[in-house]
């Protein structure tokens, strides 16, 4: 669905902006390339890191730890899952679906999702190349404790 | 040579696959059937978030973003900051390059946090994504908390960051 609209949203412009000025049409091309071309070596990283960690880490064994039974450590285990690998919300919500069902407690879900979203180790290092490393840790550190504050009030609100 | 550099650590993390089918060949075929599998599911949205990268980069007047998103912007500058950030689709280091783009035109950087912040966790499409599995209650008490939070942590590191940092950051993408 993201896919199709960013199709849809990318070949809209650029009739809009070839009918506009084809010059500007051309550079903006090249600006694209250029852009894609200076990520490249970080962006290929992470696809193998990806890749690996899908790999290692199966669906079965994140339900296995993430269970209701596993109370703040679980809470901690989901939250470095969750900052460390890079699911695609459309596997990570009917996986939390699941995992919920099974019995594992809100708090952990929600720190996992919280996590998952906010958190990115693995794109550290190229978060770093757009800002730098003080705003990084900042940016991950606060939102690996915010997590946890979300999972909180969730529980409140969600929690049976 | 310069070329082969940066790509050191793609040559370094295929070393250590080439090393892990070699010593564990099934293992080695699901990493290499991963690696393919998000290789494609990048390769299938990029192009399109490049493109209009491109095109808003050279459309896009400096002096329209920076009357929107400046440093002065206040509530408003908020606001269309985490519209920006929450219309997108995509996973978060696709809002880097969109944050340079920010920058470049003079967005503020509290602004250019909040929108690193609603990217990462308050994306409409993924809202509802989440919605239909974990159901509303779910969906809009983390929404909403979450864009709590968002401002929250984009006002402290604006703060904490002092005025040499952001202009040694804002100068990487001039």
């Amino acid at each position: 669905m993201d896919i199709v609209l960013f199709y849809t949203l990318a070949a809209a412009g650029l009739t809009w902006s070839y009918y506009k000025d084809r010059q500007k049409t051309k550079q903006s091309l090249t600006k694209a390339w250029k852009a894609f071309n200076n990520i490249l070596p970080a962006l290929a990283f992470v696809i193998l890191l990806i890749g690996a960690t899908l790999a290692v880490v199966s669906p079965e064994k994140v339900s296995q730890l993430l269970g209701s039974s596993s109370g703040a450590g679980g809470m901690v285990i989901a939250a470095t899952i969750g900052s460390i690998t890079l699911i695609p919300g459309f596997i990570a919500f009917p996986l939390a679906k699941a995992v919920l069902d099974m019995g594992a407690g809100i708090l952990q879900v929600a720190v996992f999702i919280s996590t998952l979203m906010m958190v990115g180790v693995v794109t550290a290092p190229m978060e770093a190349q757009f800002f730098n490393r003080k705003t990084v840790l900042l940016r991950n550190g606060l939102s690996l404790l915010f997590s946890f504050v979300v999972a909180v009030v969730l529980n409140q609100v969600v929690g049976r | 040579m310069t070329q082969l550099l940066r790509y050191k650590w793609v040559l370094a993390a295929i070393a250590v696959d080439v090393g892990v089918v070699i010593w564990n060949p099934s293992l080695g075929a699901r990493i290499a059937d991963r690696t393919a599998d998000s290789f494609l599911e990048m390769l299938s949205f990029l192009p399109p978030i490049f493109i209009i990268l491109g095109l808003l980069d050279t459309w896009v007047p400096r002096e329209k973003v920076v009357s929107h998103m400046g440093p002065g912007s206040g509530f408003s500058g908020l606001i269309l900051a985490t519209m920006l950030g929450s219309f997108a689709a995509g996973p978060l280091y696709g809002a880097f390059p969109v944050a340079a783009v920010m920058m470049k035109k003079g967005a503020g950087y509290f602004n250019v946090m909040v929108f690193i912040g609603a990217w990462s966790t308050l994306k409409v499409p993924m809202f509802l994504f989440e919605t239909q599995f974990l159901g509303s209650s779910f969906s809009i008490t983390r929404w909403l908390c979450s864009f709590v939070g968002v401002v929250f942590i984009a006002a402290v590191i604006s703060r904490l960051i002092t005025d040499d940092e952001q202009q040694a950051i804002y100068a990487k993408h001039k």
